[in-house]
């Protein structure tokens, strides 16, 4: 037997060879800093689903380890600029966030871990508005609304590396991101990652065989405190500068929908969740000013439909998936016209949300937008008339297609029970 | 020697309402002692004291003489004391073989580890097998505790609570709800266990009770009125007035 196995091994070097060749196929210098967001973006989910996927902690709060770890971070490299601080290698930083990270989760964590459930969700939230409130206060570490400037640029390290160019940050975070993702992967495999489990799903049972249940999540909030401080000076590293909003509810909101999205109960999970919201972020809000209505819509249709994430609906079509494969194409056809609906349904409500956003947003009488490519004018009645059209079409579509996949999805699972028994 | 629980002038309340009135027992090294007494008796009360599952209003509870009187659950367990629930109380999103490890892991040492993998280790697999065989689950060490049938549940919950080698374990009415050959099998079990431990039982099935005990304590409304060897229990004038007469009237 080898860790972290054979099928792990060819899946992480797939993952790996991905990473190198990445920004070499798309280099535009956009797409690039997209992608060591999302580098960053993975770390933290990882680590935040430590909390809430492994141990069954919802914390409100977890961007505060991420942006302290920042903040020290970017005061460390401005130290070692300096000269007020010995040297060390940039490519060695992101562990000094870690431990900035760890240490913070050590302290807090011995109070909030107290309590499980809604206590602890509540007592994340206190400190998460403490957080906030501090960087406006103690102006000489946060320096209020400007937040602190840093230059990643410190001095030559091996290999000609200085981190000037965004190419070489992105390798930077490419690496701690698989080394994070391969430490928080083999974490669960250990003790402490069965008893974080067992904590989640039978607290009192936990008592009985041994474990101090407060100990468990202590040690699991901090332990997951130190990758969200790695995160966290990365994102120093890769933007140079760490402000007030990096500790806040906003972004402990955002990380906390990406893992939700990407689903909780699967370790990949939380890295899809990542991928997918940092792309749509990055190109989306471009596109559309309505950006934060379409996430939010996605969030609680997700919480709604698909509480397992992405990954949940992924692996829902496992069982039949080992069985026997041939059923999945079987359920193509009632897939496509679910697909197909849905998409109508989509470009219909898009529609009437963009036309709606544009008329309430204009500030001059200018009523013409283009839409889909097609230049209309809002005020207009046709426009609201086709896309009224669409939306009720691919909603009736819908409520005959949905039905129709679902059972697909049962005759398909009953026969991949079947397969399995004979 | 000394006694491997001994209870002197426990008493619990709740609020105005006295569940345990002053209780006095001794349960010997390496003897089952089955605990019995009509509904609301306050048995289970008892085990949640000895535990640390509940605090103990007023009293002393020794273990292996040494005094272990409102201790947190698991400090209580460290100590070689451990029960099962009457109601099933295990993990049911991880394996029968999950579920029995996790009951290993502390006393094999592994504690809060995050350095060791938990498949990667021979005493961790063995033990946990052998536990396994010993209840009469290895067939089913793959399936999820909460898909296992009730009597295999049953089961589980006595392999957890004994995985952690206790030398006092305390069963919450280990068959109730069993047909008569599911009973069977789970005092077999009982007694297979009980070679190496220090048993207490609570138990309604008096068959079970006389069958398997060294002794019995009988405790009315929150009181012990009587211990003794199931003989003596039987001929008991207090016992066969205030408890089994009232059973066969």
């Amino acid at each position: 037997m080898t860790i972290p196995g054979a099928k792990q091994t060819s899946v992480g070097a797939l993952v790996i060879a991905l990473l190198i060749i990445l920004p070499l196929i798309v280099n535009s210098g956009f797409a690039l800093t997209v992608m060591s967001q999302t580098g960053i973006a993975i770390i933290f989910a990882l680590a935040f689903n430590m909390l809430l996927g492994q141990g069954g902690m919802l914390s409100f709060g977890h961007a505060v380890y991420f942006g302290l770890a920042g903040y020290v971070t970017a005061h460390v490299m401005n130290g070692m600029a300096n000269e007020d601080l010995p040297y060390m290698p940039v490519s060695l930083i992101p562990l000094v966030g870690g431990v900035a990270g760890l240490f913070f989760g050590i302290l807090i964590g011995f109070v909030s871990t107290r309590r499980a459930g809604t206590a602890f969700a509540m007592i994340s939230l206190g400190f998460a508005e403490l957080a906030t409130g501090l960087t406006l206060i103690i102006i000489f570490f946060f320096n209020g609304e400007e937040g602190v400037q840093t230059d990643r640029w410190v001095r030559e390290e091996w290999f000609g590396i200085t981190y000037g160019p965004d190419i070489q940050v992105y390798y930077l975070i490419a690496v701690w991101c698989v080394i994070a993702a391969i430490a928080m992967y083999l974490l669960t495999r250990t003790p402490f990652g069965r008893m974080s489990n067992a904590v989640r799903d039978n607290p009192e049972r936990v008592q009985f065989i041994g474990y101090n249940t407060h100990r468990v999540r202590w040690l699991a909030f901090s332990l997951s405190s130190f990758f969200a401080g790695l995160a966290g000076a990365l994102h120093a590293v890769n933007v140079e500068h760490v402000g007030f909003e990096t500790v806040g509810l906003g972004q402990s909101a955002v990380i906390l929908i990406m893992v939700y999205i990407g689903g909780t109960g699967h370790f990949a999970g939380p890295i899809l969740g990542a991928i997918l919201i940092t792309l749509l972020n990055a190109y989306l809000s471009d596109i559309s000013p309505a950006w934060y209505l379409y996430l939010g819509l996605i969030f609680v249709g997700m919480v709604m439909f698909a509480p397992g994430g992405l990954a949940g609906l992924i692996m829902m079509h496992d069982p039949i998936r080992r069985a026997a494969p041939h059923l999945l194409m079987r359920m193509a056809p009632a897939y496509a016209a679910a697909f197909g609906t849905s998409l109508v349904a989509l470009v219909g409500c898009i529609g009437l949300v963009e036309m709606a956003y544009f008329l309430s947003t204009t500030v001059s009488r200018n009523t013409a937008l283009i839409l889909y490519g097609i230049a209309l004018d809002a005020a207009d009645f046709w426009p609201w008339l086709v896309c009224v059209a669409l939306a009720a079409a691919g909603a009736l579509g819908c409520s005959r297609t949905y039905p129709r996949l679902a059972e697909s999805y049962g005759t398909a699972m009953h026969e991949a029970r079947r397969a399995v028994a004979s | 020697m000394t006694n491997a629980i001994e209870f002197s002038g426990v008493q619990k309340s709740f609020g105005n309402t006295e569940v345990i009135r002053g209780v006095d027992l001794a349960v010997e090294q390496g003897e089952i002692h089955a605990v019995i007494g009509p509904n609301g008796a306050g048995k289970s009360t008892l085990f949640n004291l000895v535990t640390g599952r509940y605090h103990v209003s007023r009293g002393r509870i020794e273990l292996n003489g040494e005094n272990i009187t409102n201790r947190a659950p698991h400090d209580i367990f460290r100590k070689g004391l451990s029960r099962s629930f009457q109601v099933t109380n295990i993990f049911p999103r991880m394996s029968v073989f999950e579920n029995v490890r996790c009951g290993v892991l502390w006393n094999l040492g592994y504690h809060y580890s995050f350095w060791h993998f938990v498949n990667r280790r021979r005493d961790l697999r063995e033990r946990t097998e052998s536990i396994l065989e010993q209840t009469g689950l290895a067939s089913r060490r793959n399936v999820p505790a909460g898909l296992l049938s009730y009597s295999d549940q049953r089961a589980l919950e006595i392999a957890v609570t004994i995985a952690g080698g206790a030398s006092v374990v305390l069963l919450d009415e280990p068959t109730s709800g069993m047909s008569s050959s599911e009973t069977e099998q789970a005092v077999a079990l009982i007694r297979d266990i009980s070679a190496t431990r220090t048993m207490v039982i609570v138990e309604h099935d008096m068959g079970v009770v006389f069958d398997l005990a060294d002794r019995i304590s009988v405790l009315v409304y929150g009181k012990v009125i009587a211990t003794g060897t199931p003989e003596e229990i039987r001929s008991n004038a207090k016992v066969q007035e205030a408890y089994l007469g009232t059973e066969a009237a």
